[in-house]
């Protein structure tokens, strides 16, 4: 093989290198993921997850039926504050960190605050050991206690009530 | 008012498959531009490479899709194209060696054996690991197999005493680096051990100088496993993986703190061990000379390698030689610790700089799936091996380069060795395992946990 054949070659490798780290670097650059804070307010994003739920039939006669009696969260105070979460029968964490169900955006909430359960038919709220405590109707809880319709769960500056209704 | 939104990462399995293609393509080229550059011809063995690399691409490919389809696109055609990097500068330096001198090297072959062996060993745990969580169940077993390779080298019938280092055993005639096994081991250690006391460890204790110190009862075990690893790498006399071990450890601790007190804590801990090994140990102090001042006359002999590894990397300049263009044979140990200077030698700094970005991309991944991840297990193990792999790079070229002294480390998938190539072809397995965890849509991660593991610790109540 001739001389130039050879260099066209090895300049084609360094190129090609680089080209290989832009064509990554390009790929990142549309590859965005996970759980992030946004201002309410702004344009919705069309590429904004809708989260299904395990089953989308059962939710869907569950949404439309108004005969059936649903269990929410709803923030009433705090940065969040209009943010409903309907609760299934899994265990729900609240807290600052990206794991948590409700993802609080108040300084002075923990990482993981605290935790909504399901226990034979009723939901229990438990303090996870976070800094500030976690009030229930205006009294510090220690472990689970019961949350009944109605009652106010503060934590930090969020004020979270337990509601039940049809929907 | 703010809200929260969760956007879905795109699987990107058909661009994963094209930037394998390139990749492998990027490596044989390279290979085949070795045999052109020395002896003017193209290897006899290209069409043998060229096939077993498609083979190869063609698993990763299969077992992601069936095993992973939400992993990372970029992890895998990273490590093949720095592994095809890697062998072909292994033969380059294979064939300087041949043919400038009456030694015979044949390491370059061993290497692509052993790229199978790893290839194939990181399919097989993308296949037996369905969830990077298992492991966390394991997490004492793991701190004592860490341990126990970590002794092995001790052991007398075992050990296999190279280049003034304790740090090989010898099994059936092959010689094998079991720190590096230990490194991904001790990483699981870490990560179980400091998920589950990361709260009490960064909010429990006194508070001196506006500096949060842990509990003695919290900092004990962690203080021992790092006692341990420093204590037996100075036995073991390799200074390199107790620099890994010691930043790995500072580093999973900083992550799962999230406190900069414990950043001070590492750097006051690793001072006396450097002033002690700097100050009383011969070899230490050899190396602090030559990372200061190599090139002056009462110096030159006693730090021959290094002098010759910046002359070859001064030789290579910008645009480099060319591949199979350069002298990697007057470099001792070109094709394993001084791996860097071939390639600066033949790709020249642009090249060598592509390389360098590769590996900050494949960091960049593994923290990207480390901040992705739902779980503070998940977090932690990809945060620890994605560092370890910079703090690598960063201790061999930095090394090489005289912005640190030098020590023993190998580079990650460039350097010639079995047990570092395997051991990191399984951190990439594990870090494609955990990046599908992170992109998994939240819906299918439901259906995964069900089937997957039904009696998974809960997260939540722990």
């Amino acid at each position: 093989m001739s001389e130039l054949t050879i260099l066209v070659l090895r300049i084609a490798l360094v190129l090609g290198l680089w080209l290989f780290v832009v064509a990554v670097l390009l790929i990142l650059r549309n590859d965005l993921f996970g759980t992030t804070v946004v201002n309410r307010g702004t344009k919705p994003d069309p590429r904004r997850e809708q989260r299904p739920s395990a089953d989308p039939a059962q939710a869907a006669s569950l949404r439309t039926d108004p005969s059936v009696i649903a269990t929410a969260l709803v923030v009433t105070a705090g940065p969040l504050r209009g943010t409903t979460l309907t609760l299934g029968r899994t265990p729900v964490l609240i807290g600052r960190a990206p794991e948590c169900t409700l993802v609080l955006d108040d300084d002075y909430a923990s990482n993981r605050h605290a935790r909504v359960f399901p226990q034979d038919d009723e939901w229990m709220v438990e303090d996870l050991g976070s800094t500030n405590g976690t009030l229930l109707s205006g009294t510090t809880i220690e472990g689970a206690v019961p949350f009944r319709p109605g009652a106010q769960v503060r934590i930090g500056r969020t004020e979270i009530e337990l509601r039940r209704g049809p929907r | 008012m703010v809200t929260v939104v969760s956007y879905t990462a795109r699987p990107r399995r058909l661009l994963q498959a094209l930037l394998l293609l390139i990749a492998a393509a990027l490596g044989v080229l390279t290979y085949a531009l070795v045999g052109l550059g020395r002896e003017g011809e193209l290897p006899a063995d290209l069409m043998t490479i060229s096939i077993g690399a498609g083979v190869l691409i063609v698993v990763l490919q299969i077992a992601v899709m069936w095993r992973a389809p939400f992993a990372d696109p970029v992890i895998l055609p990273i490590g093949v194209l720095l592994n095809g990097i890697g062998i072909a500068m292994i033969s380059s330096y294979d064939s300087a060696v041949n043919k400038f001198t009456a030694i015979h090297a044949e390491y370059a072959g061993r290497q692509e054996l052993w790229t199978g062996v790893g290839v194939v060993l990181a399919v097989a745990l993308m296949f037996a690991l369905r969830d990077h969580r298992m492991l966390r169940r394991y997490t004492w077993i793991f701190a004592v197999s860490g341990a126990v390779l970590l002794l092995m080298p001790l052991v007398p019938f075992l050990t296999d005493e190279k280049y003034g280092s304790k740090i090989w055993i010898n099994i059936a005639g092959y010689s094998f680096q079991p720190a590096e096994l230990a490194k991904i081991c001790i990483a699981i250690f870490f990560a179980g051990y400091l998920v589950s006391r990361r709260d009490t460890l960064a909010l429990a204790g006194p508070k001196v100088l506006g500096i949060q110190l842990p509990r003695w009862s919290d900092f004990g075990p962690i203080l021992g496993a790092w006692a341990f690893c420093i204590a037996i790498l100075v036995f073991e006399t390799d200074l390199g993986t107790a620099l890994m071990f010691f930043g790995l450890f500072v580093a999973m601790l900083y992550v799962a703190t999230d406190r900069l007190s414990w950043l001070v804590i590492g750097a006051v801990m690793f001072l006396p061990p450097a002033i002690f090994a700097a100050t009383l140990l011969g070899h230490v102090r050899t190396r602090f000379t030559c990372w200061l001042d190599p090139l002056s006359r009462e110096n030159f002999s006693s730090c021959e390698q290094i002098d010759r590894g910046l002359f070859g990397l001064a030789n290579g300049g910008l645009l480099g030689k060319g591949p199979g263009g350069g002298r990697p044979d007057m470099v001792p140990f070109g094709h394993s610790d001084f791996i860097y200077t071939t390639l600066a030698e033949e790709l020249g700094m642009i090249g060598a700089f592509a390389v360098l970005m590769l590996y900050m991309l494949l960091v960049q991944r593994a923290l990207r799936a480390a901040v992705g991840i739902s779980d503070g297990f998940g977090t932690l193990l990809a945060a620890g091996l994605g560092f370890v792999l910079a703090l690598q790079v960063f201790v061999v070229v930095g090394g090489i380069t005289r912005v640190i002294p030098l020590t023993g480390l190998t580079l990650p998938f460039l350097a010639a060795g079995g047990s570092s190539l395997v051991c990191n072809w399984i951190i990439l397995a594990l870090l494609v395992r955990m990046s599908d965890a992170a992109r998994r849509p939240a819906a299918r991660r439901v259906d995964a946990d069900a089937s997957a593991s039904p009696r998974r610790p809960q997260e939540v109540a722990s």
